[in-house]
């Protein structure tokens, strides 16, 4: 408890908190409908494209977040729209984009600075790079992310469950779909600062994928998913900070344990079912 | 025919996307208490047809008007279903109230009434006990009553079904046109595009055959003796 408040003590700690406790929280939610969606690999190819945008916004000393945010919703735009039109697989549009942002950001940082540390955080995130901006960002995110979810609750279930029929009773499935790219693409900005372009997608995946092991019920896995997500942070900040871990990948350690013991149980549980 | 229980009905349509018409000059009525069959090639319409019936798009030239009590998307809908859904993490009972979502207006909650309407579908396709159960977990056959329910949820009058017995064993598919023909007894129009016609021949009322540039809808006796039902029969 001594050492908690010890942390606490430094305020680029609690910013790195607040923003990476509401941050994980919009990412499990928002995971849920898209790994359902199969879209798990979107977190990743939006996290490469604002990796690019970030360094041309480094390069041109614009302010990193106006630059990548559009950028980034614009991405997402298009790559949850592949579906619709289906001329690229959605699969293959999501690893062509984010490795040509990837080249075009590394293209960009060898003409002007070289790799300085600023752009290889970017790469694995950095606890310290969390401004008062970003906590302010991140309330409002999580703000808008809460509110959709409690109020149309019922419509994100009908357009992740069947979009046709979500389409024929008439619930206004683009409008939704908007939402849930526009969300994640700053969801995404946001939580790679301190994540790391590399490791973001897995705030993503994780909680939807470990609470799928256990919860059959889409209220269940939702819940679940946003409790395991704020739960695995901490976790993997105070052992960062214990143990002197990278930030970023102590979260997706600790991910991967619950991952593992929520595998374990499901394993356990059919077991108990055929005895 | 009394034209108040006339329920979808199409004059001189020209149906399609982007102003390119798939069928063009289609009339075609859906009463109350009809059993229509789809049937017809891959590309020739079908999904289109049932894309406009569904309001979900408009036709490209003519009229295409459905009855009043229509209008809130009070069309029961059972689409072919997706890889995605075959494991999803739902209860029965969220995937059936769902079908009560066109009633909620800006309600966030559902109410006593959703949920006496969900439970009293459940009950009527013979799957109240299965209301606690994993979606993604029950058999091909009982996902499609689960579907049926959350229809029937949405509309009291008409049921669109797109190839409802894709997928299913003969058994399960046999027991999903029991169900149909029940609740067509009971008053309901279905519309079901389908392949399946040697099975659903007996029970349907009419048939509506989609060909490239043209189209038959008639009655089973009449279709028989034209020159389409020699491509499928």
């Amino acid at each position: 408890m001594e050492e908690f408040i010890q942390m606490m003590s430094y305020p680029f700690i609690v910013r790195a908190f607040i923003v990476g406790i509401l941050v994980s929280l919009c990412a499990a939610l928002l995971g849920v409908s898209l790994v359902l969606k199969q879209y798990s690999m979107i977190g990743d190819g939006l996290s490469h494209v604002s990796y690019g945008a970030l360094s041309i916004a480094a390069a041109c000393g614009i302010a990193p977040l106006k630059l990548s945010i559009p950028v980034v919703i614009a991405a997402a735009f298009i790559l949850l729209r592949m579906n619709e039109n289906g001329v690229i697989k959605s699969d293959a549009a999501i690893a062509a984009m984010s490795a040509s942002a990837l080249a075009i950001g590394v293209t960009v940082t060898s003409f002007t600075t070289g790799m300085t540390t600023d752009v290889c955080s970017y790469m694995f995130g950095s606890i310290l790079a969390m401004s008062q901006d970003d906590v302010v960002l991140s309330v409002v995110l999580s703000v808008v992310v809460l509110a959709l979810f409690i109020f149309c609750y019922h419509s994100i279930f009908a357009v992740t469950f069947d979009e046709s029929f979500a389409r024929a009773t008439g619930v206004k499935v683009p409008f939704y779909n908007t939402m849930i790219s526009v969300l994640t693409a700053v969801t995404i900005v946001l939580g790679m600062q301190m994540m790391g372009a590399m490791l973001i997608s897995s705030l993503v995946i994780f909680p939807a994928l470990s609470s799928m092991r256990i919860f059959k019920s889409f209220k269940g896995v939702m819940i679940s998913s946003g409790v395991l997500a704020v739960v695995c942070f901490c976790a993997g900040m105070i052992v960062s900070y214990n143990y002197s871990t990278p930030a970023g990948a102590s979260v997706v350690l600790a991910n991967l344990c619950v991952f593992i013991v929520f595998l374990g149980l499901q394993k356990l549980k059919t077991i108990i079912k055929v005895a | 025919m009394d034209n108040s229980k006339c329920l979808v009905s199409c004059v001189k349509a020209g149906l399609g996307y982007d102003n390119r018409a798939i069928i063009e000059d289609f009339d075609f009525d859906v009463y109350e208490g009809d059993y229509i069959c789809v049937v017809g090639e891959n590309g020739s319409g079908k999904s289109t047809l049932i894309k406009t019936i569904l309001g979900l798009i408009k036709p490209v030239s003519g009229h295409v008007e459905l009855h009043d009590t229509l209008k809130s998307g009070a069309i029961g809908y059972l689409p072919q279903q997706t890889q995605v859904q075959k494991h999803f993490p739902a209860s029965v009972m969220e995937v059936v109230i769902s079908g009560c979502l066109n009633s909620m207006k800006w309600r966030p909650l559902f109410g006593i009434s959703e949920k006496k309407r969900a439970l009293k579908n459940l009950d009527r396709m013979e799957i109240l006990d299965l209301r606690n159960k994993c979606y993604g977990e029950l058999s091909g056959g009982q996902q499609q009553r689960v579907l049926l329910a959350r229809a029937l949820c949405a509309a009291e009058k008409i049921l669109v079904l797109d190839e409802p017995v894709t997928g299913l064993d003969p058994a399960a598919a046999a027991a999903l046109y029991n169900i149909l023909q029940r609740l067509n007894n009971e008053g309901m129009a279905i519309v079901m595009v389908t392949h399946d016609l040697k099975n659903i021949v007996n029970r349907a009322g009419k048939i509506l055959h989609i060909n490239e540039g043209g189209y038959f809808y008639g009655t089973v006796n009449g279709y028989m003796d034209s020159d389409y039902s020699k491509i499928f029969v």
